[in-house]
Order: C-alpha cells, then sequence, then structure tokens
C-alpha cells in the first residue's frame, strides 16, 4: 500500500471552490426549508446542514466524468457535484420536468449528466451499487473514479461488509466516503458502534482508512485527494470517515430530543460556512464584495430553480405504465 | 432454420448460450461465486471454459457477497455492461433482495427512465435432490409481484438456450430460473437457436378437452401425464409459460376458450402462488365460457423436505396432474 507524501494543501482557488460548492448547498438547503414550511412543497426532508464540507471538498476534486452514489440524506452531494438546480427542484416537487420525472422525488435523485447515478432510500445500499460502476470503468481502462457516499449508521448494515471486502479483492476505483455525524437516525454513536473509528474497519478489509475532521477543509480535501490519486491510479479503494454534525437532526421536523444542548451548541459554534468565509476574507483569498457577489448569484440561480421547479406540471397518470420496463406496459 | 439440431443438456446449452452472447458482445460480462475455471467452471459445470475464452475481466468469480454480485452487476449494467450474474441457488437471492427487490428492478422507473439496468441473474433451484428448505425453493412469485424484472422458467434445453440469449438481449432485468431436474436431460437444441422472445408461452402439445398451464420443471411432469390422459380418453392442451412475468395471457386465453377448462401446474408452493394469478385471470376473462373451476397445484404450504418419501409428496407428481385434470373433466 502507497502512502502518499507532499500532498497539496488546497490552493486559494480551491478553496474558493470549496466555498461556492459549500454556499450553494447551504442556499439551497435554506430554500428547501423555507417553502416546505411555506407548504409549497410537500416531501420528507433530511437536510445536511453542517456537513458541508465534506462533499464540497471531494467534488472540487472530480471531474464531471467521475460518479457518485449516495443516500436519502443526499441532496449536499449532487449540489456539490453540480447538478443544475432547475430539475433538482422540480423533482422535489414531483414534477413531469424534475430529473426523474416526478417518480423518484427528494430520496431518489438521479441524474447521470452529473454523474449523479444513484440516489437510494435504503441504508447502505449505495455501496453495491458504485463498485459496479467502478468495475464498468476498470473494464473501460477508465481512469474515473466513483464516490460512494453513507452515513456511520450504514457501516452497521452488511453491505458495507460485502461491498468492501468486494472493492478491496478487486481493487476497484471506490472511494466509501462515511459521513460520521454522530447519530445513526436517533441513535447515539458509541450506542450502535463499539468500535471508536469507523475508518479501522478498513484494517479488517486491507485497504486504507483514514478519519478527518470533515468540517476542515485541509484535512477533508488532503483525505479526498489520496483516495482520488489511490484510486485513479488503480490502486483501489479507501474508506474515509468524516466527522461531522448535522444541525437540523435526522429529518426535518425532528425534535432532537435524543441530543443535549450543550453538544448541539457546541457543534452550531463550529459551523463550518461561516468559518471558511470569514477564512477566504483574513487570507485574502476573497473580498468581501467577491463573497457577496457569489451569494446573490447563488441565490438568483435557487430563486429562478425554485420558481421553474413549482410552476411545473404534474406528471401524466400514464407514468405508471411508464420505465417499469424500456417498452411502455399497455393500458 | 436449418432444421439440423444438436443433443445437449441444459448445462451445454445455457454454455453456449453465455459463449455465444459473450463472442458477439465485449459487453457481457459473467460475475458469480466460483465460476471462473480456477474455480472449477461454476458448481454443475454451467461457466466452464468461459473465463479461460474470455478472460478473467470478463467470467470474475466472487467471494460469497450476494448483495456484492447483484450491485456490481447493477453498477456495471446502468454503465453499459451487460452483467449475467450467477446467484448459485435460488434461496440465495433472499440474501440479496434489497439490491434486486429495490434496485435492479426499480432504478428505471424511480429515475424516470434515466438509469438503465440491462442485467440477468441466473439462478438453480427445485426439489429433488434432497437439498431440503434453504436449497430448493421456487420463489418466481416473488420476483413476479415485483413490477420491473422479468421472469423467466425454461424446461427443457433448447429453451434454456434461447431464453437465455433473450435475456442477455433484453433492456430490462430478468431473472432465469434454472430448475434442476431439467438441467441435465439431454434435449435436441436447433444448430442455429436463437433467441426465443420473452413473454410468450410455448404449445408443447394441441389438445380439446383441457388446457394445462406450466412451466420449468413441471413441464416434464405434465408430459408424463400425457400417456395417461390420451389412454382416458383426454385431449390435453399443454402450455409451458416459458415466462413467468409478464406471461402471455394471449396463449393461455385463447387456448382456454377453446378448452373451456385450466388445471394451473407450478412446483413452487400454491397459496398466494404464480397459479393463483393465471387462474383468477381466465376466471375474470372467461367466466361464463368456462365448463368447471379452474384449478392449481402446487407444492403444499410448507418447507421443501429432507426426506425421501417426504419430498416426493411434496412435488406434485403425473398421478397428481392426471387426477386434476379428470377432477375438471367431471
Amino acid at each position: 500500500m502507497t502512502s502518499l507524501t507532499n500532498i497539496p494543501k488546497p490552493s486559494p482557488e480551491i478553496l474558493l471552490d470549496i466555498f461556492r460548492r459549500m454556499l450553494r448547498v447551504e442556499r439551497n438547503d435554506d430554500a428547501i426549508r423555507r417553502v416546505i414550511k411555506t407548504g409549497r412543497l410537500t416531501m420528507p426532508y433530511y437536510s445536511a446542514r453542517g456537513q458541508e464540507v465534506v462533499p464540497a471538498a471531494i467534488s472540487s476534486q472530480l471531474t464531471a466524468d467521475d460518479k457518485i452514489c449516495t443516500i436519502y440524506r443526499g441532496i449536499q452531494d449532487m449540489v456539490a457535484k453540480d447538478m443544475p438546480l432547475r430539475p433538482l427542484w422540480a423533482e422535489i416537487a414531483g414534477r413531469v420536468d424534475g430529473t426523474c420525472k416526478g417518480k423518484g422525488g427528494p430520496m431518489h435523485l438521479t441524474h447521470p449528466d452529473s454523474g449523479v447515478m444513484v440516489t437510494t432510500g435504503i441504508v447502505g445500499s449505495s455501496m453495491p451499487i458504485a463498485n459496479g460502476i467502478a468495475w464498468a470503468a476498470k473494464l473501460d481502462g477508465s481512469t474515473r473514479v466513483t464516490v460512494a457516499y453513507f452515513g456511520d449508521g450504514a457501516s452497521n448494515i452488511g453491505a458495507f461488509h460485502e461491498s468492501l471486502n468486494l472493492a478491496a479483492v478487486w481493487k476497484l476505483p471506490v472511494i466509501f466516503v462515511c459521513v460520521n455525524n454522530g447519530f445513526a437516525e436517533h441513535t447515539r454513536y458509541e450506542n450502535g458502534t463499539a468500535v471508536d473509528q469507523i475508518s479501522k474497519r478498513a484494517i479488517g478489509y486491507g485497504m486504507p482508512g483514514v478519519t478527518v475532521d470533515g468540517n476542515d477543509p485541509d484535512a477533508m480535501y488532503a483525505a479526498a485527494y489520496e483516495a482520488i490519486t489511490r484510486a485513479r491510479s488503480g490502486e483501489g479503494p479507501t474508506l474515509i470517515e468524516a466527522k461531522t454534525f448535522r444541525f437540523l437532526g435526522h429529518v426535518f421536523g425532528d425534535d432532537d430530543k435524543y441530543m443535549t444542548k450543550e453538544e448541539k451548541q457546541a457543534a452550531l459554534a463550529r459551523d463550518p460556512l461561516p468559518a471558511l468565509r470569514a477564512r477566504l476574507l483574513d487570507e485574502k483569498i476573497a473580498s468581501e464584495d467577491q463573497l457577496i457577489d457569489l451569494q446573490e448569484k447563488i441565490e438568483a440561480e435557487i430563486e429562478d430553480a425554485m420558481t421553474f421547479g413549482l410552476a411545473s406540471a404534474f406528471p401524466s397518470v400514464d407514468e405508471l405504465r411508464r420505465d417499469v420496463f424500456a417498452e411502455e406496459i399497455a393500458a | 432454420m436449418s432444421g439440423e439440431t444438436v443433443k445437449m443438456t441444459g448445462v451445454q446449452a445455457i454454455n453456449e448460450a453465455l459463449a455465444q452472447a459473450m463472442a458477439a458482445d465485449p459487453k457481457v460480462v459473467l460475475l458469480g461465486e466460483d465460476i471462473a475455471d480456477r474455480e472449477g467452471g461454476g458448481i454443475v459445470g454451467m461457466t466452464r471454459g468461459l473465463s479461460t475464452r474470455f478472460g478473467d475481466d470478463r467470467v470474475r468469480s466472487t467471494p460469497i457477497s450476494e448483495q456484492a454480485i447483484i450491485g456490481a452487476a447493477i453498477g456495471a449494467a446502468m454503465s453499459g455492461y451487460k452483467p449475467v450474474a450467477e446467484i448459485m441457488l435460488m434461496n440465495f437471492t433472499t440474501v440479496a433482495m434489497d439490491m434486486i427487490f429495490n434496485h435492479a428492478a426499480k432504478l428505471r422507473f424511480m429515475s424516470g427512465g434515466q438509469s438503465q439496468v440491462p442485467m440477468v441473474i441466473r439462478t438453480l433451484t427445485g426439489a429433488g435432490w434432497q437439498t431440503a428448505g434453504q436449497h430448493s425453493d421456487h420463489l418466481e412469485a416473488w420476483f413476479a409481484h415485483t413490477a420491473g424484472i422479468k421472469v423467466v422458467a425454461p424446461s427443457n434445453a433448447a429453451d434454456y438456450k434461447g431464453l437465455t440469449l433473450a435475456c442477455i438481449q433484453d433492456p430490462d432485468p430478468c431473472i432465469i430460473i434454472e430448475n434442476n431436474r431439467t438441467l441435465f436431460v439431454p434435449g435436441e437444441v436447433p444448430v442455429d437457436q436463437g433467441p426465443i422472445p420473452l413473454g410468450k408461452a410455448r404449445i408443447v402439445q394441441e389438445g380439446r378437452d383441457v388446457t394445462i398451464i406450466t412451466y420449468s420443471g413441471m413441464v416434464q411432469t405434465a408430459q408424463a401425464a400425457l400417456a395417461s390422459l390420451a389412454e382416458a380418453g383426454i385431449s390435453a392442451e399443454l402450455i409451458d409459460l416459458r415466462t413467468v412475468s409478464p406471461w402471455d395471457r394471449e396463449a393461455v386465453l385463447a387456448s382456454v376458450r377453446k378448452t373451456g377448462r385450466a388445471v394451473v401446474v407450478h412446483e413452487a408452493v400454491r397459496s398466494f402462488g404464480v397459479g393463483a394469478e393465471i387462474a383468477s385471470t381466465i376466471m375474470e376473462e372467461l367466466y361464463g365460457e368456462l365448463k368447471a373451476p379452474v384449478r392449481r397445484l402446487g407444492g403444499p404450504y410448507a418447507s421443501v423436505p429432507f426426506s425421501k418419501p417426504l419430498e416426493d409428496a411434496f412435488l406434485v407428481q403425473p398421478s397428481d396432474v392426471v387426477a386434476a385434470v379428470q377432477s375438471v373433466m367431471g
């Protein structure tokens, strides 16, 4: 197993790019919650507020050709990968212009053109399919990589074990990204997992594993850089455990009773978004005017997508007969 | 068709179909436990020689990890490949049900047609080998109840070849049930046997008085009953569905419209089985034309047993078919 030396720190341009992706994720999350509260969107919503660094630092190093498989708490992963927002908003509203024609919804968004191959509502199921996509890349002789996102809870399901073992045996170009936000639904990490770090499990599969502060853009960038480089050069998979915190509980409307006020307050005080913003200003990577301009552009994009999505028509009931098979089912 | 045939078993026919498909299309890849030649080319030799001929990259033995096998097949299928995954025995598909049921079958629909999953699952099963309740089940009803996956059940060597080729060509996920009592029976396979269309039944024998509808291993059982029925002066029409889902309603209804009587036979447990779907469709569509209620034959509501006399009693026998047909003849 090679261990890379001289892993670069993110350049100022990359840091700004990571911030742009984080802000796009956060502004979009804010807009979704705002519209749900008005009653114009009725959907189960699993906010990833607080976890933005993870997909932003990874996506800053992915090409358009690289693939991701994610889970029901996954909108941040696709927004960070630059999925267009119009089909995303139409989909979460259940409309015909949605990326899945309204048949998948917020837990099952798919957008292959952006590399968003599968979003699964089943805990752990992003991993076995990511292996297949990575196997195809290997058969193609391509250097593209596949990222499988999942949570700490998913590391206790059988699919995790089978997938990591197969990926290691076949040396697949996959990056397994375990977003450890401290809770599996409502169960605190230590009440569901005996090992203190998920990354230690990598040893059992003969692959490198690393635990990083998922709120630290430098650390997250470096871990992703190493894993992506390893995958692209044919040296196989990596398990990254990114430690972070979800500010808004398991599902929108969650009362957070299973966490203490103190730990939530402590997590909120470590909000990675204002922290990176302050750093960009501090290190003179961007000016206040530039950041305001960036935010306005992002908010305009979201506003446009929201208007588009909510104005789109509902799908025709004929859609029940379409896409079951390639050939439409007879009426 | 040249009319020339070669005698071979179902195992050989499947092997030929896989080889032919792999030679014709470099995107066809195989994966499963013990399928490469290093591991013996499959537990009964169905993939023997293929890894040697096409390379270990295209014929991959896997760990004993059914979820990982089906997941890998799904991901490869979505990426332009045509994977044929072997799940050694049908009961082992239960370990991979999330991948098959929630993902392979549904991804096309749930993605609004963006994801295509042209994969095949080949799986062996059937009572008769005294392998008991975790190695013998016919679970086709589970899959037929799931929108988005085709369920194919060949009964003879030529069909094993033709239906396997058709499944590999099909743009949707297919599961092929390979029945242990038919797989080793030699049959005549046309030299130029090509794909057999999915969803189309075969009339094994034409008749006037009663329609026997079956598939997979029970075609052989029903065929064994035909002589006794003929002796009793009953002209039975025997239909081999070939595909369980989507099943050939037109062929079945046309036949029962002609005969006015139907007996559905399958190996799977009778309760909530495929026979219930077919029988109720016949009754819904042909109620006034039926001369007798539709009968169903299937396994008892029990697990497949080990002990030989119990296993024989679990399986529908030719004498059961004769008795059921006689009962609808009145």
